[in-house]
């Protein structure tokens, strides 16, 4: 068994390394329609299929619906199938993103966060996966450039062991245009690791006995479908961990359903997604220098959501600030707010919980704006009073 | 698929079965049905072509009836029977039985 811990290091953008990581999967098809901010993975990956680097089908398809409905075909004759999108695009996916669930495909999908309009706006923010996220897909969120390369890989993983598609989520420019220096796993390795596809049930499996896939259920069976989808979601939860840690003993990089960041001891946290975490660590860090006890909760896995481990993680502290970086118009807080929330309901001495949105289609995260939340939180402390649930920041 | 609580129904509605549409019924809410008349009829088979639910019954080149598990009674085979023709009438269910 291959073990790889010393990985060569190289200088990535986010969306070069999850098309290096689909040229190393070297996936059956790849039906692609490109979009800001997620345009250079299709670019680079469409580069390695014209030099003959990938056995890849890429279909040029004429919007993302059709990308959705082109991987859910080749999924279901039993490709190994990837796209990428963002936005507008995972918008427009929108009513496939439910056949595929609901078809049991395991499509991988790399969605490169961006703010949906109106106004229009290129910039991240997570208005676009928070949109997806009923729709029966696994959501995995990606701190950086390594972790991105690195869940593309365990995604393929997940997604065929749960029969569930997997999306990936990095941060549209901030994660998808930088480049860090991260490590990279040999070819074989990957092979390895990620194994062959062999679909137990598929159109072209076997010629001589045709199967049909999405035939009309009535309300005699249509619940019984979704009830197994409901059970394969929470399954993925085991999954992801296993999965998560072969991972973690072959290539040496551990990661949680969470990342706890400084948590154990603290009075005060705040529970984000991806690249913003690296942001608000820096303010932990001078926040701890001043002898402030506070941390950070980052959510790697959205959906299924993993609302045991949140309890666990929140459990002792006496507020917590969540991050939304979308809005649900609900005026009630942000998606991330309302399920962490729900997550600690049961905990006996629950700390209080607010709700803040940031950033949004591409607005500046700083430290500052880190430093004031958790300045808001050790006031609530201090006064045991909530004075505003919800606010918008960084405006 | 017998039991329709059977949590062991294939995963994400699989058929594992090619041309089954023909075993699932679907002429229950037919509320015109056709009725032929063999004397008329020159088995031209222009409604077996322009029948939408492949419902007209043909036998060595011959049309011998309908299939009532799928007509729906939408009546384009009385259209399309040519005119001078008309071999097959559309009657109401009540009426026909």
């Amino acid at each position: 068994m291959a073990t790889e811990k010393s990985n060569e290091m190289q200088g990535l953008t986010g969306n070069s390394a999850v098309a290096l990581a689909m040229k190393q999967i070297n996936p059956d098809v790849c039906p692609a329609y490109p979009i800001t901010p997620s345009t250079a993975i299709i670019e680079t990956f469409s580069s390695y299929v014209a030099d003959g680097e990938v056995d890849t089908e890429l279909i040029t398809v004429e919007s993302e619906h059709s990308a959705m409905s082109a991987s859910i075909g080749a999924a279901a004759a039993g490709a190994r199938v990837m796209t990428a999108t963002s936005s507008q695009g995972l918008a427009l996916m929108w009513e496939m993103l439910y056949i595929a669930s609901g078809l049991r495909l395991p499509i991988v999908l790399t969605n490169v966060n961006r703010a949906l309009a109106a106004p229009i706006n290129i910039h991240c923010d997570h208005s676009d996966s928070m949109g997806a996220r009923d729709s029966g897909w696994v959501q995995l969120y990606s701190e950086t450039v390594q972790e991105s390369y690195d869940n593309v890989f365990m995604a393929v993983r997940i997604a065929e062991k749960v029969r569930l598609p997997v999306m990936v989520c990095l941060d549209g420019f901030i994660t998808s245009h930088a480049i860090e220096n991260m490590a990279t796993i040999s070819d074989a390795n990957v092979q390895d690791f990620v194994g062959e596809y062999t679909p137990e049930t598929s159109l072209l499996k076997d010629m001589e006995n045709p199967i049909s896939i999405g035939a009309m259920t009535l309300p005699d069976y249509y619940m019984t479908f979704k009830k197994q989808q409901s059970e394969a979601m929470a399954e993925a939860k085991d999954v992801v961990e296993e999965v998560s840690a072969e991972f973690a003993q072959k290539f040496g990089r551990e990661y949680g359903l969470l990342d706890s960041y400084e948590l154990e001891d603290a009075d005060v946290a705040i529970v984000i997604f991806n690249s913003a975490t690296g942001t608000t660590k820096v303010a932990v860090d001078e926040l701890r220098k001043e002898g402030f006890k506070v941390g950070v909760l980052r959510i790697r896995l959205f959906r299924p959501l993993p609302h045991a481990e949140i309890a666990a993680a929140l459990k002792g502290l006496k507020a917590v600030a969540c991050l939304d970086r979308a809005d649900s118009f609900n005026d009630f807080g942000g998606p991330l707010f309302n399920e962490v929330r729900s997550s600690i309901y049961d905990l006996e001495d629950r700390p209080k919980v607010i709700s803040r949105i940031y950033g949004l289609g591409g607005r500046d995260y700083k430290v500052e704006d880190a430093k004031s939340v958790f300045e808001e939180l050790l006031k609530v402390v201090e006064t045991g009073t909530v004075e505003e649930m919800t606010k918008y920041i960084t405006i | 698929m017998t039991d329709k609580n059977n949590e062991e129904l294939p995963e994400g509605g699989v058929i594992h079965e090619g041309g089954n549409a023909d075993s699932y019924e679907t002429g229950g809410w037919r509320k015109l049905r056709p009725v032929l008349d063999n004397e008329k009829c020159t088995n031209c088979l222009i409604c077996w072509v322009m029948c939408p639910d492949s419902a007209i019954i043909v036998e060595d080149g011959k049309m011998v009836g309908f299939d009532m598990e799928h007509c729906k009674g939408c009546g384009i085979c009385d259209t399309e029977c040519p005119p001078k023709i008309k071999a097959i009438k559309m009657v109401s269910e009540e009426e026909a039985d």
